[in-house]
């Protein structure tokens, strides 16, 4: 796991999806509605409190191809930025 | 704080000693009871593509902490993309009647069953540690707690991703329940061999739960 500074790439749109509170497996269902509401190549910016979800977001990207472009933790907030694809 | 999963009210439902034996009677008098060969009707599409990942669920039992796990598995599933069926059979029928639906079915043993075990999504058992509705209780309560997503939610969330939920033809005939006793938006009622199909895809995971 690979934790990088915060640093959203200022190339593509970003939507934010709040998951904080959240518990298995709501987090990536919210995330899985979520980037059908964006274009492709736009960015989900989606911040998480349990702490599952760094497995879980991890494996939902590699299953969906949906890339995981940044991963970050601050103060207990998980904090995963995706490229749809 | 808000309502908790099972109704206090479920607690005069159960007398566990006297519940197991009339349980193994009438199971023993259903069983005896002919039931008619049923032929599947329409069996759900499998995934179309070979690399399509699936997850099938054969969800026998209605117990909440069986209901749970399915629903979010399944919930998980849809959301990575996968086709998701889930095939609700036997007890695992009832968390899908109507939960205004108190008593389901034709005849008295039937009927029997449905009060025994009330259907619907919000009046599910413990398979351990039911101690009378207040084990089904604190669960709810800690879930609520610790911001667990609810089996009504997650079978809400499940439907809107797509997963299918398939009933069991012959059981539902056996318990008698009625296409109108069920939810909406399940799928067409299938046999063992619809589901055998599915499940015998490539690039699939089966459970039964």
């Amino acid at each position: 796991m690979t934790l990088t500074e915060p640093n959203i790439a200022a190339t593509a749109k970003v939507t934010t999806l709040d998951a904080r509170a959240l518990k298995c497996p709501m987090p990536i269902v919210k995330t899985a509605q979520a980037i059908k509401t964006i274009a492709s190549g736009e960015l989900l910016e989606v911040l998480a409190t349990d702490p599952g979800a760094t497995a879980d977001f991890a494996a939902w990207s590699r299953s969906t191809g949906n890339e995981l472009v940044e991963q970050t933790i601050v103060d207990g907030v998980y904090r995963f930025v995706l490229r749809r694809k | 704080m808000t309502a908790p999963v099972v109704e206090p009210e479920t607690v005069v439902e159960q007398e566990t000693g006297v519940e197991h034996d009339l349980l193994g009677f009438l199971e023993a008098a259903v069983s005896e009871a002919p039931v008619e060969a049923t032929q599947t009707r329409v069996a759900p599409e499998p995934a179309a593509e070979t690399d399509t990942k699936q997850l099938v669920i054969i969800n026998w039992s209605g117990e909440l902490d069986k209901i749970w796990p399915t629903l979010i598995m399944s919930n998980a599933a849809a959301a990575m993309g996968y086709k998701t069926s889930v095939f609700i059979t036997f007890w695992g029928l009832l968390p899908f009647v109507k939960d205004q639906k108190r008593i389901v079915g034709e005849n008295w043993m039937q009927k029997m069953l449905a009060l025994m075990q009330r259907p619907g999504i919000s009046h599910r058992k413990l398979s351990k540690m039911n101690f009378l509705g207040m084990g089904p209780w604190m669960i709810g309560q800690l879930s609520k707690k610790y911001n667990v997503a609810q089996p009504p939610e997650l079978l809400e969330a499940a439907q809107a991703m797509g997963v299918e939920f398939i009933p069991c033809q012959m059981t539902m005939e056996m318990f008698g329940l009625k296409r109108e006793d069920m939810i909406d938006g399940l799928g067409e009622p299938a046999g063992a061999a619809a589901v055998l199909e599915l499940m015998t895809q490539p690039n699939t995971a089966s459970l039964f739960i």
